[in-house]
């Protein structure tokens, strides 16, 4: 068994780690209800996000709060592009192509970051390399406190802009019904790829505050598959499921590598199974089954 | 344009209506018959490998492209092919009781990842499938009494009916015979009531459920059939590799596969065909590419990976029906010369089909 103190580390470690998930998962979930797509390519996002505040900061040498505001818009625009330019030309296609598409784009993108920015593994100096003290000899680092109080911003942002700003209730309006928004004189092509490029400049903020945990190099796009899985289980319809399962799994992740370490680095998969085989939509759901 | 005169019922079921289909299959069969009379081995090889590709093509087909079931991870179901057929060899079970030991085993598997496919819908499919994939490649790697974990396995001899087979051309015999026996069963399928459901089920689930389709069924049997055959193929491909490792199956195998049936074209068994070819092709021509581009573009690493996602993404935006659809386009264009218009094949006006209901 272990000892209580470091059951409370593991479990603090988790829910940082839960909450990095919950900020790629935000972008997913968006961006499935805005357009029905599950950007497969979204871990990429943030694994770009992170190269690009690295060349802005690291390279460039402008400083870290700068090189993320304008590594956070540039693949902000990157998102919008890519919807803009080649997601729209293929609605109405298949759903097994959309993925596909997408999965591409991951490859795409990875394999372009690569051999820009170099396959080795780079480091990125953030200003969160300080360690708290919470007493009882549990001490925690700052970058991990960054993480969570992003996602809290940022989630409590989000929901201040999708319930207030009028852009906002235009994106609900036309993710609940494209043709109705649309006669209701709503740009609803235009605020579809904004509504990608939130997803993407979320994502890229996760990259560069997850940067001190994880590094900087062209596999950190893998975390996108674990974040949708959290997603998964905790239901993809809503973003407060989203969240929960994103923490779940983070919280999960650690104690299992601890006791069961045959599957270190797959029981995000292991639970994400399990769960969809008992409930096939999520934890918490939002799709209905078209009755017959 | 040339009519088909419809006399006998039997003219219905015929899988070569029109008399230049049966000239094209012919002049191929007689091809792949006398291919070891006029290639080199290292050749008669490659086609050996393509053979094996197409079929686990086929088996990808039948699930995506036939019943619209996205999978991202059918390299777990060649992997699972690979590793039982040559466990079973190396315990000196007979060719023949292995694969169909080997093909049942992947069928179950198959029924029993359907069975919770068929209460999922859409991407959460195509995830599951993923997570599956990755899940079997650490079994795979874990197990190491059973399958030498990362150590590698070596692959018992290819021996059929206690005639050891070690040359190429007895391997691409077998491989030959077994690709004839899928695309013959697979296009014998889609004649058949099960197959027509499986289209039905990809078309549109609900008027599928109004013609009284049993669609969680044909989800099982679509996902039994579909892992069966790419078992086959992951058996044959053993014989090929002659040493398995878990990383062979692993998720860029499972995005080879698809890549395979998307640019083939999805929804036609010749596509999966066209497909295996594509992909066998693909190797060279990259490494023809890497000697014309300048160095500094051609000898970086990801190259390959680059290629493979451009060639999809402009697949699916220009060309959504694949190799298939081109070849569809070329032969239309001469039966019909010199009438073809191009709006022939425009593509109609599309909407978001949504799986929300509110």
């Amino acid at each position: 068994m272990l000892p209580m103190s470091d059951v409370i580390h593991l479990a603090i470690t988790g829910i940082a780690q839960g909450c990095a998930y919950g900020l790629i998962a935000l972008g997913f979930v968006l961006i499935y209800k805005a357009t029905e797509v599950v950007n497969f390519a979204h871990g990429e996002f943030m694994m770009l996000g992170a190269f690009a505040v690295l060349t802005f900061s690291e390279v460039l040498g402008w400083g870290f709060w700068p090189a993320f505001g304008l590594g956070c818009l540039s693949i902000g625009a990157v998102g919008y592009l890519v919807d803009a330019q080649i997601m729209r030309r293929i609605i109405g296609q298949s759903q097994a192509s959309v993925f596909i598409l997408t999965v591409a784009f991951g490859f795409i993108f990875r394999s372009l970051a690569g051999m820009i920015f170099g396959w080795n593994t780079q480091s990125l100096d953030t200003p969160f390399d300080g360690r708290i003290a919470l007493g009882g000899g549990i001490e925690i680092g700052t970058d991990r406190l960054a993480i969570v109080g992003a996602t809290v911003v940022l989630v409590g942002a989000l929901y201040l802009f999708f319930a207030r700003t009028r852009v906002g209730i235009a994106m609900q309006a036309a993710s609940q019904n494209q043709l109705a928004a649309f006669y209701m004189g709503i740009p609803v092509k235009r605020l579809i790829s904004f509504t990608w490029a939130i997803g993407a400049m979320i994502a890229a903020a996760a990259g560069a505050l997850l940067a001190p945990v994880t590094q900087v190099d062209t596999t950190i796009g893998f975390l996108g598959i674990k974040a949708l899985s959290g997603a998964i289980i905790g239901g993809f319809g809503s973003i407060p499921g989203a969240l929960l399962g994103c923490l779940l799994i983070g919280l999960i992740e650690p104690f299992a590598d601890y006791y069961v370490p045959s599957i270190k680095g797959v029981s995000a998969y292991v639970v994400m199974l399990l769960v969809l085989f008992i409930r096939p939509e999520g934890l918490i759901s939002q799709t209905y089954q078209k009755k017959a | 344009m040339q009519y088909l005169f419809k006399t006998r019922y039997e003219d219905d079921v015929r899988f070569l209506a029109k008399s230049g289909e049966k000239i094209r299959v012919g002049l191929v069969v007689l091809f792949m018959l006398a291919a070891p009379l006029m290639l080199q081995d290292y050749y008669l090889a490659e086609l050996g490998l393509l053979l094996v590709y197409a079929i686990a093509g086929i088996g990808l087909m039948i699930l995506t492209g036939f019943t619209g079931q996205v999978s991202f991870g059918h390299a777990a179901f060649l992997g699972i092919g690979a590793y039982s057929h040559s466990i079973l060899m190396a315990r000196a079970v007979p060719f023949s009781l292995s694969i169909l030991i080997t093909i049942l085993i992947a069928g179950l598997v198959g029924m029993i990842i359907g069975r919770s496919a068929s209460k999922m819908h859409g991407f959460y499919l195509a995830i599951a499938t993923l997570a599956f994939a990755i899940l079997i490649e650490t079994v795979f790697g874990e197990w190491k009494s059973l399958t030498g974990g990362h150590a590698g396995l070596a692959v018992p001899a290819l021996k059929v009916f206690g005639v050891t087979l070690a040359k190429v051309w007895q391997q691409y015999y077998v491989d030959l015979v077994m690709a004839g026996i899928v695309i013959w069963g697979a296009s014998n399928l889609f004649r058949a009531p099960t197959g027509r459901a499986f289209i039905a089920v990809r078309d549109s689930e609900l008027s599928a459920r109004s013609l009284g389709v049993n669609v969680e069924w044909v989800k099982i049997q679509a996902f039994g059939v579909s892992a069966a055959i790419t078992a086959l193929a992951g058996a044959l491909l053993a014989h090929q590799l002659t040493f398995l490792a878990p990383d062979v199956f692993g998720v860029l195998e499972s995005l080879k596969l698809l890549l395979m049936i998307v640019v083939g074209g999805l929804g036609s068994i010749l596509g999966a065909v066209f497909g295996a070819i594509f992909v066998s092709v693909l190797p060279v021509a990259i490494s023809f590419l890497k000697d014309v581009l300048p160095p500094s573009i051609g000898q970086k690493a990801g190259l390959e990976p680059l290629l493979f996602g451009t060639i999809i993404v402009l697949f699916i935006v220009f060309e959504p029906l694949g190799i298939y659809g081109r070849w569809l386009k070329l032969r239309f264009f001469f039966e019909t010369f010199p009438y073809y218009r191009k709006a022939s094949f425009v593509r109609q006006k599309s909407y978001l089909k949504t799986e929300r209901m509110r």
